[in-house]
């Protein structure tokens, strides 16, 4: 990104520097890093009661079927066949309402991002499929989106409007009080929702390992929205500050970092997001590469690392027996555990939790112990 | 008590002097998580990197306004390194030195020119 081009805004920057935020530039955009409590207390707030954060800078998008049948299931299945292709999971067995978490893959099977993929619960909404792409990585992921889709179903970006999310174990007690039903959905489903005429897509989602939502709705309606969480007394703003320091505690990948096109899944550690039937059925890309890492062949996974002294920062080195065996991706101080933290990749035979192995923090080699993912117990509303 | 265009203060009592990071350094940097300080015995250069202070995010380094022998260190920050927040200026005190050349003190700023600093900033 050059720094000379002028920072894309988002509908909340005003509001963010009538906080007194301090802005910063990510992925193009001009976004609040801290708010005036400070990353520390944006963290813990978040983890005991609700952070609000601006996520406007990513992806949202929809795509829809140029001339869908009308029946849901054949509907479903044709736009599913369009992006499945591209992506780590089954796309086509998500229910109505349903969001999954996915990867989008190269052709060697290596990852060109995470995102989420959701099928609208409405019956008129069949046929098209919800979409949210990282930041960084969105004119990649929309142009092959689209070269995919072809003729066949249009992509229509959404990232002109507001993305908010409300993370935190009251979240779903203040946003019950803007939509009683909100609290219903259960985790990884989402919604359309109306607010003073205004459309709302709200998912049971979010990347703080906590309870939450996430809120696309158009710029005005985003604003609106913003003040009036606001307003709620167990909400208070957080920056990309917390937003960080709560996805290294919940032990989730930041693409760029600890995922970038030469890291498979299973590198990753996102087995999870490899469907078991498109392994079966031989439609994944880079099929010969992971089947061979799922029986073994694996040449380096990531780990989270609990380091004593000083933070362990991205590009540490992380060493075992005087050799370099990996590098830290992630890594920064934990304010749940008071503790520096960080993720990073070794090879599979020091994966284990509880091998020790040290980092070089400038120059000296600190103990570090491989521990397991998430640092800190995720509490998603999963219900029974 | 005088500063560095880098944001540190010494304040100078005979021949040692005091060191730390100002409150406006302290305030951009955000909560203070770790301090590194400099092994007592250690002789720094003027414009030596000698402590590091961590916020969540990043690392910030240190620089010695003034070269020295260090003398002392706030062993109390590896407890309370929020300190440095809390008093910049007083109990978030980084080191202490001696003072290798007193003249160079000089070239550091008073309170009103670093103010006029900040007040660009």
């Amino acid at each position: 990104m050059s720094v000379t081009e002028p920072l894309l805004t988002t509908p909340l920057t005003a509001a963010h520097r009538a906080m007194g935020a301090r802005m910063v530039a990510f992925a193009g955009y001009d976004m609040p890093v801290q708010y005036q409590d400070g990353v520390l207390a944006e963290h813990r707030w978040t983890r005991e009661h609700a952070g609000l954060f601006d996520v406007s800078h990513m992806g949202p998008a929809w795509l829809r079927l140029a001339a869908p049948g009308g029946d849901a299931e054949a509907d479903h299945a044709a736009v599913a066949a369009l992006v499945e292709p591209m992506v780590s999971g089954d796309v086509a067995g998500l229910k109505p309402g349903q969001l999954r978490y996915t990867l989008l893959l190269a052709e060697d099977g290596g990852l060109l991002d995470d995102l989420m993929v959701g099928r609208p619960a409405a019956p008129e909404g069949q046929g098209a499929l919800y979409l949210v792409v990282n930041a960084a990585t969105k004119a990649q992921d929309f142009r092959l989106l689209a070269e995919a889709a072809g003729p066949a179903a249009r992509l229509e970006r959404a990232d002109a409007g507001g993305l908010i999310a409300l993370q935190g174990p009251e979240a779903a007690a203040v946003l019950s009080a803007v939509w009683p039903g909100a609290g219903d959905l259960g985790f990884m489903r989402f919604a359309a929702f109306e607010l003073d005429g205004a459309a709302f897509t709200v998912s049971r989602s979010g990347y703080t390992g906590e309870d939450g939502f996430e809120i696309l709705a158009p710029a005005d309606a985003a604003r609106t929205l913003w003040a009036r969480l606001l307003a709620d007394a167990r909400v208070r703003p957080a920056g990309l500050g917390a937003r960080d320091s709560l996805r290294l505690e919940a032990g989730l990948p930041l693409y760029g970092h600890d995922a970038d096109p030469s890291v498979s899944p299973y590198e990753a550690a996102l087995d999870f997001a490899v469907s078991r039937r498109r392994l079966q059925d031989g439609s994944l890309r880079g099929l010969h590469r992971l089947a061979a890492e799922r029986s073994g062949a694996l040449e380096r996974r990531r780990v989270g690392l609990k380091v004593e002294g000083a933070p362990a920062r991205e590009g540490a080195e992380i060493v075992h027996d005087g050799a370099v065996v990996g590098r830290v991706t992630s890594g920064g101080f934990s304010p749940s555990l008071s503790a520096p933290v960080a993720m990073g990749f070794v090879p599979p035979a020091l994966a284990a939790p509880g091998t020790p192995l040290s980092v070089l923090v400038r120059g000296r080699p600190q103990p570090a112990v491989v521990a397991p993912l998430p640092f800190v117990p995720h509490r998603y509303a999963r219900k029974a | 008590m005088r500063f560095t265009k880098d944001h540190e203060w010494i304040a100078v009592d005979g021949g040692t002097a005091t060191v730390g990071i100002t409150a406006f350094a302290a305030g951009q940097l955000g909560d203070v998580v770790y301090v590194e300080l400099p092994e007592v015995g250690r002789a720094v250069a003027r414009g030596e990197g000698f402590a590091v202070v961590e916020s969540v995010k990043a690392a910030s380094d240190v620089y010695a306004p003034v070269s020295g022998e260090v003398v002392e260190v706030n062993a109390a920050l590896s407890a309370a390194p929020e300190t440095v927040n809390a008093e910049p200026q007083a109990g978030g005190w980084l080191v202490r030195l001696r003072l290798a050349d007193p003249s160079e003190l000089d070239g550091l700023m008073d309170q009103a020119a670093y103010d006029a600093l900040v007040a660009e900033t």
